[in-house]
């Protein structure tokens, strides 16, 4: 089990350096093919009254002049041992792990992921609890009551609930819950746990029951799908036979069977969202790493672009191995080795 | 009016309303089972044996399930009883053993676990007693080490210590009334007879009622006191196990007889399989259901294709036979044509 | 520049920067007029709601970031408008509505500049007891230092780049932090602590307007920490910074050593200000709307869903301003391209142009703009209303004028050409389409060329080369300026010497040496009555030689904060004055 372990973790190291040599070469080779020179690269990290000099001047700080392996080969460097920035009236260092400066705002990445995990932490594992109780319950509840009047009426609405964008339904949740009947927080008002946890409550819980919205649509169905299955199960009929309550059937004996492979996706979904839950961050302007990842794209900021994608990649992979974990806890057919 | 009997099932009727029609599984049928006493129950697939015993034990979901009749356990009536006095009833006083083990049980519980939860139903004691018990079980259907396997997970087990495992779970409560589906259908030759040896002498030592069902008429020479034959959701034959095998007056038991493979006759290319396939049993043929595949429906003068054969008694006391052939004619012919020919 | 704050700001690439506004130039109220009338354009011209209650929390929300909080380096016309609040710059203009905010004011400084040496010097005297958020006095040395370390372009490499091209640096400086010690007396001099002096390599008569940029706003040297500085910026005004959480939000409070008396301008009126960062642009919207935000500190006007619904509720635009931007969306026509080379042929482009597909295209009179017939918006002073190419009452074109000019042009039947637009830009395409129409009514046939917008000057558009090889007789195009002064708007796009063979320059069409002579007359004249007339005058020059078809005057719609006093536009900054703002 912990040489299973140690693997999976050397794996991921070895996968997080390809992820970065892939987003870096993205960055630098894509353009350099399509014909662009260090300086079309560096006009667009300087102001619009940039002269020439100014360009080339900024071309040599960001090291455009350089090949781009010895820029790889810096950024590495800066996570093991740090780098230093020159901030004009000093000199600024970054210590380990230095994941580079940002190119438009010239602050250090690393502090910027610290400190805009909490938030999409707080709103993954927020909306993740909803939805686990809430689409599982739906599910379950409408498979035993396959046809009924509740399975269908659940059923249509977690068709909706899957199919409506988050854009809309955030929109619409704020503009009716925020700003018509004044019961949940407005957009952009995250405040920290630590800070207050009735805000940091306050401010989520529309973020939380949105989110989880189009979740618990999909778990529904997912659930509903796998217990109709389990129900039907043989071992199903033993539960019965040995005279158990039709409760402790269904949830001890279907549920239980049906949620394992539920467990896997929910674990994957889980870590997804640790790397920027970017539409509901963006909708409700929560201070995250979805919208980070965002704003470094379109605004062409690799070290920023690469921090938040080896952040996700590492969330990513680390969901992947306890959902593994896990998976060997929860069915004990399954052993790692 | 209630039943002296420990078991009577009186004209059972189970169907299932489906897209393509009504389903008659189970129909009409009666028998009675006293304690200590084994009832084989044979037929072909689909005959209806299953939906029979899961309709003893009340297994059916009533929003698919149509059940009638009467089913009278100890002095007490089932069909009408309520869900929750039925399940009172289950893996206590009646209990079942399945056909595939593997699938039987729960593959995320620990054998121990799904015996103690069995136990824990119908009996109000603390977890470690009921493991105790477990591992006591699990010793006497014959698991060796049980106080470590009792541990182990299903597919830990080997088929045989599963079905073992299985009989281990639905004994534990001491039932009165076991009900074994096709118990050995899974499980290789010299396994079979194994398990078979452990249900025979478990139900001595517990006193308790049997029903076997099966399509071995081997498994019920061996173990059966009575044997009933279903053909099409009905009982063609009934009666006590040494009448059915020395006296069969139905054609299809017959056929069962012909097809039977037998130890003391290796020569297997003897054994002759009923002609045609089981019915549909959207579309049960008219009269006797058998008729199609019956060799002797000629004989019934045109009968048995339109007029359901009814069941009545046969030579010996408690024999019932449903066919239109005279009483003496179905003797003559056992005697005459078909016993000479199953024993050439 | 691909920055998403830029692109959200400007929705546009073209520079556009907010700073320059204009109001339809009908009312020339200088700032006196109330009114507490809630209907649409009320805080256009007038103050709307006037109040000295102090006091109060003001709430306001950017959709992007801030582009930096260092006045060394912002370079956006909102951002130059709030930081009135924590920095007092020498010159600034009137907090006033409508025509007067266009007026240079002396902030920091006792007066304005006094230009010598035929505008080569100019000097400021800066008043006493002007205090720092830690008490310290502000000095002269400290402004000087301000404008120094803004020229150091590898830390600031954003900011405006106005101060190194006119001051009279030494060869090889590099700014403060990298030319430590080197004497700059030759550039800025500072007799005494109360007087600073600027030395340009060329006479320069609008000093004032670059005197009023934020990156004089004085920074003292011992707490300046380059790029970090905007973390914490010590404030001159009446506000300091509270918190300061970058890219998320950050609030203001009162300095306590502001003394109001040192500063004729500022009110000062509420307690706080709170600023939220990378909100979302239609969730903005619907705060202003509901109340529950004040104001949209970038001032663009509202995103396409809540346009939708204010057009479709009387209710909702009384709520709403809706002000003329000193932003011209143009076409360039090139006179490097048969037969546009014969000037009855661009004449005939102009007379057959329907001027309401125009309008049309960028999104009609509300949130599109004005139907502008000259180079200068009204906003900037020297402007002059004519219309050389009259279009017929309904504007939408004067076909007979056209098929004349033609005729005498040699191409009676009409003649073809192409047309380049910015791909990714709908408004543009629009633009081109219905330019398309309007000219095939005089046989005059359009093939539309689109281009990706990131190259569209280097590349394409802007290449002279690449321009006559593909036959670009007509360029979508657009320009706005830095401040609204004739300078800031018309040196870049009708001076020829900007054009550069490689390309680069949105200056495509405009060659006209007389033009170029007229420029340099401008630029040195110190009078600023004389300085305007010859702005006009350029402008009508150049329309003369049908070099460029004037669009629209860019408009934006703004939703009016529902809570707050001492509401109006500022025309010099084309949105809300946020120095004047009180809570109700
Ligand atoms: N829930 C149900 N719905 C519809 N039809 C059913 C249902 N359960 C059983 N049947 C039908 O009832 C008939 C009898 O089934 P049953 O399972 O009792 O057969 P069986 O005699 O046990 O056969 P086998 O030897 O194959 O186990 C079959 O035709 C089967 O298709
Ligand atoms: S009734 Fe006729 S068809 Fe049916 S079993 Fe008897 S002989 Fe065969
Ligand atoms: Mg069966």
């Amino acid at each position: 089990m912990i040489t299973y372990i140690i693997r999976r973790l050397f794996a991921a190291v070895v996968l997080l350096f390809i992820v970065s040599a892939v987003t870096f070469a993205i960055f630098y080779l894509v353009p350099r093919l399509a014909g662009a020179t260090p300086e079309t690269l560096a006009t667009r990290y300087v102001g619009r009254a940039a002269t020439p000099e100014t360009v080339s001047l900024i071309a040599h700080k960001l090291g455009f002049y350089d090949p781009i392996w010895v820029q790889y080969g810096r950024w590495i460097k800066g996570i093991f041992v740090g780098a230093d920035y020159n901030l004009g009236a000093s000199v600024d260092h970054c210590p380990a792990p230095c994941f580079g400066y940002s190119f438009i705002t010239r602050e250090p990445v690393w502090p910027d992921l610290v400190d805009r995990l909490p938030v999409t932490l707080s709103l993954a594992v927020g909306a993740s609890i909803l939805w686990a109780v809430f689409g599982v319950s739906i599910g379950a509840v409408s498979a035993l009551r396959r046809g009924s009047l509740l399975d269908r009426t659940a059923m249509g609405f977690s068709l909706a609930g899957v199919s409506l964008p988050i854009f809309f339904t955030g929109m619409i949740g704020l503009l009716v819950f925020s700003y018509t009947l004044k019961w949940t927080a407005v957009g952009g008002s995250y405040t920290p746990f630590t800070q207050n946890p009735a805000d940091w409550f306050y401010s989520l819980l529309l973020p939380w029951i949105v989110l989880a919205l189009q979740f618990s649509a999909q778990y529904a169905r997912l659930t509903r799908a796998g217990m109709l299955e389990t129900m039907g199960e043989d071992y199903i009929r033993t539960a019965r036979a040995k005279g158990l309550p039709e409760r402790a059937v269904t949830t001890r004996h279907g549920l239980r069977a049906a949620l394992t492979p539920i467990l896997t996706i929910f674990g994957l979904d889980v870590g997804l969202l640790l790397g920027g839950a970017v539409l509901t961050e963006t909708v409700f302007s929560l201070p995250g790493l979805g919208k980070y990842a965002i704003d470094a794209i379109t605004n062409n900021d690799l070290p920023k672009v690469l921090g938040v994608t080896l952040m996700a990649a590492f969330f990513v992979i680390i969901a992947n191995l306890i959902v593994d974990l896990l998976y060997a806890v929860v069915d004990p057919r399954v052993r790692l080795g | 009016m209630a039943s002296d009997a420990f078991l009577e099932v009186r004209d059972l009727r189970i169907s299932f309303p489906t897209d393509d029609g009504l389903v008659r599984s189970v129909d009409g049928l009666t028998f009675t089972l006293e304690r200590g006493k084994t009832l084989g129950i044979v037929g072909e697939s689909g005959s209806g044996k299953s939906v029979t015993s899961l309709g003893i034990l009340g297994l059916h979901n009533r929003r698919n399930a149509e059940v009638s009749g009467e089913i009278w356990l100890d002095g007490q009536e089932l069909v009408g009883a309520s869900p929750d006095t039925v399940r009172g009833l289950r893996g206590n006083k009646m209990a079942m053993i399945f056909q595939d083990p593997l699938s039987s049980m729960h593959p995320y519980y620990t054998v121990g676990a799904q015996i103690v939860e069995a136990y824990r139903v119908h009996n109000r004691v603390s977890k470690q007693v009921a493991r105790k018990h477990a591992i006591d079980m699990l010793g006497r259907v014959g698991i060796p080490q049980p106080d470590r396997r009792v541990d182990d997970y299903p597919h830990q087990f080997s088929g045989g210590m599963r079905q073992r495992a299985m009989i281990a779970m639905a004994l534990v409560n001491d039932p009165e009334l076991l009900i074994a589906d096709e118990p050995t259908t899974a499980l290789d030759v010299t396994v079979q007879a194994q398990i078979l040896d452990l249900m025979h002498s478990l139900q001595e030592e517990f006193d308790s009622a049997l029903i076997i069902i099966t399509h071995d008429l081997g498994v019920v020479a061996e173990l059966s006191d009575d044997v009933l034959v279903m053909y099409g959701g009905k009982c063609v034959e009934y009666g006590p196990a040494t009448t059915i095998f020395e006296q069969p007056e139905h054609p299809y038991t017959w056929g069962l007889l012909g097809s039977m493979p037998r130890m003391d006759r290796p020569n297997l290319d003897r054994l002759s399989p009923i002609p045609g396939l089981p019915p549909s049993m959207i579309n049960l043929p008219s009269g006797c259901a058998f008729h199609p595949r019956c060799a002797y429906e000629p004989r019934t003068g045109g009968l048995a294709t339109t007029l359901t054969p009814e069941l009545v008694p046969a030579a010996g006391g408690r024999h019932l036979v449903r066919c239109h052939l005279p009483a003496q004619e179905r003797r003559r012919i056992w005697t005459d044509e078909v016993k000479p020919e199953l024993e050439a | 520049m691909i920055r998403k704050s830029r692109v959200l700001v400007a929705g546009t690439a073209v520079l556009a920067l907010a700073l320059t506004a204009a109001c339809g130039g009908n009312d020339d109220s200088n700032g006196n007029e109330t009114t507490t009338k809630a209907e649409f354009n009320a805080a256009l011209t007038k103050v709307f709601n006037p109040s000295d209650k102090k006091g109060g929390t003001i709430r306001m929300a950017n959709a992007g970031d801030w582009d930096t909080l260092d006045p060394g380096e912002t370079y956006y016309g909102y951002s130059w408008d709030f930081l009135r609040l924590y920095g007092r710059s020498l010159v600034m203009f009137k907090p006033a509505p409508g025509k007067g905010s266009n007026e240079l004011v002396p902030d920091l400084a006792e007066s304005l500049g006094t230009p010598s040496d035929g505008g080569k010097t100019w000097t400021y005297k800066i008043r006493k007891g002007v205090k720092y958020e830690d008490g310290t006095e502000v000095k002269a040395a400290d402004v000087k230092y301000a404008v120094l370390r803004s020229t150091d372009k590898e830390t600031f490499p954003n900011g405006p780049a106005y101060f190194e091209a006119f001051l009279n640096l030494p060869d090889g400086y590099k700014g403060p932090y990298k030319s430590k010690g080197m004497n700059t007396d030759q550039a800025i001099s500072t007799p005494d602590d109360y007087t600073i002096v600027f030395h340009l390599k060329q006479a320069f008569g609008g000093f004032d307007y670059m005197a009023q940029l934020s990156q004089t706003v004085p920074v003292p040297e011992a707490k300046d920490t380059g790029a970090k500085y905007k973390e914490h910026v010590i404030s001159s005004g009446p506000y300091m910074f509270d918190q300061n959480n970058l890219g998320k939000n950050f609030s203001l409070k009162r300095n306590p050593n502001w003394d109001a008396s040192t500063d004729p301008n500022r009110k000062a009126l509420p307690d706080r200000y709170e600023v939220a960062l990378n909100v979302n642009a239609d969730d903005i919207d619907n705060r202003l709307i509901s109340g529950d935000l004040d104001v949209d500190v970038v001032g663009t006007g509202v995103q396409p869903a809540a346009l939708g619904r204010v057009v479709g509720d009387p209710a909702l635009k009384a709520q709403t301003d809706n002000p003329v931007l000193a932003r011209l969306w143009y076409t360039s026509i090139n006179p490097t391209v048969a037969p546009l080379d014969n000037i009855e042929c661009r004449k005939a482009v102009l007379y057959a142009e329907d001027r309401t597909g125009y309008q049309t295209a960028y999104g009609g009179p509300l949130a599109g703009g004005d139907i502008a017939t000259t180079l200068l918006p009204p906003a900037i002073p020297g402007y002059q209303k004519f219309d050389l190419y009259p279009a017929g009452p309904d504007n939408k074109g004067d076909l007979a004028k056209a098929k004349e000019a033609l005729t005498k042009c040699g191409q009676p039947n009409g003649f073809a050409t192409n047309m380049a637009y910015r791909a990714e830009r709908p408004k543009e395409k629009a633009t081109a389409e219905a330019l398309q129409q309007s000219l095939a009514r005089v046989g005059i046939k359009l093939t539309l060329k689109p281009y990706p917008q990131g190259d569209y000057f280097s590349a394409y558009a802007g290449n002279p080369p690449f321009v006559v090889k593909n036959k670009l007789g007509l360029l979508t195009n657009g320009w706005g300026a830095d401040w609204n002064d004739g300078f800031g708007f018309l040196s870049q796009m009708v001076d020829s010497r900007v054009i550069r063979e490689t390309g680069g320059s949105s200056n495509t069409s405009v060659r006209i040496p007389e033009v170029d002579t007229m420029l340099d007359q401008a630029i040195v004249e110190t009078d600023a009555d004389k300085r305007n007339a010859m702005w006009g005058a350029i402008d009508k020059r150049v329309m003369e030689e049908a070099v460029i078809m004037p669009g629209i005057d860019a408009k934006s719609l703004m939703i009016r904060p529902k809570n707050l006093t001492n509401v109006f536009i500022s025309e010099a900054y084309g949105m809300y004055d946020y120095l004047s703002l009180g809570v109700a």
